[in-house]
């Protein structure tokens, strides 16, 4: 490589370099902007910003899904295998809402702590299996990598 | 080894010759890419059997997933061109960059749809301003802006230069596009297939989405190269081997 | 599975089949549009040798 070539081949990785240094700080800076939800245990440890909306993420604990009205209300619990949160939701559910499935939802929280949704949206994990594979794995005890992460 | 990818590389980048190479490559490419593209559909859609959680929606996968990649591994030939054209100053690196962005752009925006159009039954939603789905989007503007760059800048090599340096600046939000699913919470779930342990994704799905992957790739030079041999021809047009090629 | 269940996607034909045909739209243009400008370039070329030689042939 000539000097010349080589002197713009470090000019390039140079200005790379400082980019991404200060992209790199800017996405620390701006960090809890990105987070797209809150846990179960920032609400808890009172991360979570009062008076204002904010998402929060987790598992619908299995067995606490209740319909208590007549309408679309539906109320359950939300954790993160650490803390948990009680959701309450008036509004068409996506296909995806289940017990044990991760959701994200967004709203507020109420005095009593519980929190008021305006939105449910459901994630779902990376896994892609046929129904029958999956059933012999839970069955057998075995967990796909990922489907016990915390938070979600 | 080394010597003789050293040449290779400059007889690659006499025009000419690349002209008559992509040529003579055209029509065997398009051959593999049919053969990939039929089997892939054939095992997505009908071989495959529906996702234990998704059911049938899930199989825009096989669209969706091999358009992601595309749209990042061209952005990261741009970039790699980019260096050529700085360092080297290559002509034919400079066309391949603008040929390129096009292409990825096309990518980004049919991942983008896609993903929508998938969101909307499984999440509940088409759109979400998560970092995954951001970072994306910031995808397509920086191919827009190259387009746009190099349509502003009537001195094409002053353009191709600018161009390059806009491209390997945006280089730096691919790894934030990889990453964005584990450094931040999001709605979009992890990565299955390129993650370091074993794809959590049955081989019975995995074998077409990466079969359309291929056959992605297959297309994107197909569509390269029919670009970069229009390209060369308009500059080239006043030079010699041109003329030969034409004139009878 | 029959053709109507293929096509029914389980319920989720729009979002599936909409996905589908995009990608069709998006290849197609993508490699027509070169194609297209590339044959434009061959005639515009061939058009200038010729009027180029007939010119040549009227003036020696």
């Amino acid at each position: 490589m000539t000097p010349a070539r080589k002197k713009r081949l470090t000019l390039i990785i140079l200005m790379v370099a400082g980019i991404a240094v200060g992209v790199g700080f800017a996405l620390k800076a701006l960090n809890e902007n990105i987070m797209f939800f809150f846990s179960p245990a920032d609400i808890q440890a009172g991360k979570a910003p009062a008076n204002k909306d904010f998402r929060v993420g987790g598992l619908v604990v299995e067995g606490t899904v209740k319909r208590p009205g007549e309408g679309l209300t539906v109320e359950f619990n939300l954790t993160d295998n650490d803390s948990v949160v009680k959701v309450k939701y008036t509004g068409i559910l996506p296909d995806l809402f289940r017990e044990g499935q991760g959701i994200i939802a967004n709203g507020r929280l109420n005095d009593k702590g519980e929190f008021i949704a305006s939105e449910v949206l459901a994630k779902h994990d990376e896994n892609y299996m046929p129904p029958e594979v999956m059933d012999a794995m839970k069955k057998s005890g075995q967990k796909m990598p990922g489907m016990d992460k915390k938070g979600i | 080894m080394f010597k003789w990818f050293v040449k290779w590389f400059h007889r690659m980048g006499s025009p000419p010759h690349f002209y008559r190479f992509a040529g003579s490559w055209l029509p065997w490419l398009t051959v593999v890419f049919t053969v990939l593209t039929v089997a892939g559909l054939y095992g997505g859609l009908v071989l495959a059997p529906p996702d234990y959680q998704q059911g049938e929606s899930y199989r825009i996968i096989f669209i969706h997933v091999p358009a992601a990649w595309m749209s990042m591994f061209i952005y990261m030939v741009m970039a790699s061109c980019g260096i050529i054209v700085l360092v080297w100053r290559m002509k034919l690196a400079e066309v391949v960059l603008i040929c390129s962005a096009p292409i990825g752009a096309s990518f980004t925006f049919l991942a983008l749809v896609t993903g929508s159009l998938w969101g909307k039954p499984m999440w509940g939603t088409y759109w979400v301003w998560d970092a995954r789905l951001t970072s994306e989007l910031i995808l397509l503007f920086l191919y827009l802006g190259v387009i746009g760059l190099y349509g502003a800048i009537d001195e094409k090599r002053v353009a191709g230069r600018a161009v390059a340096i806009l491209a390997i600046v945006g280089m730096i939000n691919i790894p934030i596009i990889h990453y964005s699913v584990e450094w931040w919470n999001s709605l979009h779930q992890g990565a299955t297939v390129t993650k370091m342990d074993k794809p959590s994704i049955h081989w019975t799905m995995l074998v077409p989405l990466l079969l359309m992957a291929l056959s992605f790739k297959v297309y994107f030079i197909i569509s390269l190269f029919q670009r970069v041999r229009a390209e060369l021809l308009h500059r080239e047009r006043n030079s010699r081997w041109v003329e030969e090629l034409f004139r009878s | 599975m029959s053709m109507s269940e293929f096509f029914n996607m389980g319920g989720y034909a729009v979002f599936v089949w909409s996905s589908y045909g995009l990608a069709l739209v998006v290849l197609v243009l993508n490699w027509f549009i070169p194609y297209q400008q590339h044959q434009q370039n061959i005639k515009k070329l061939k058009r200038q040798y010729r009027q180029e030689t007939k010119q040549n042939d009227s003036s020696s």
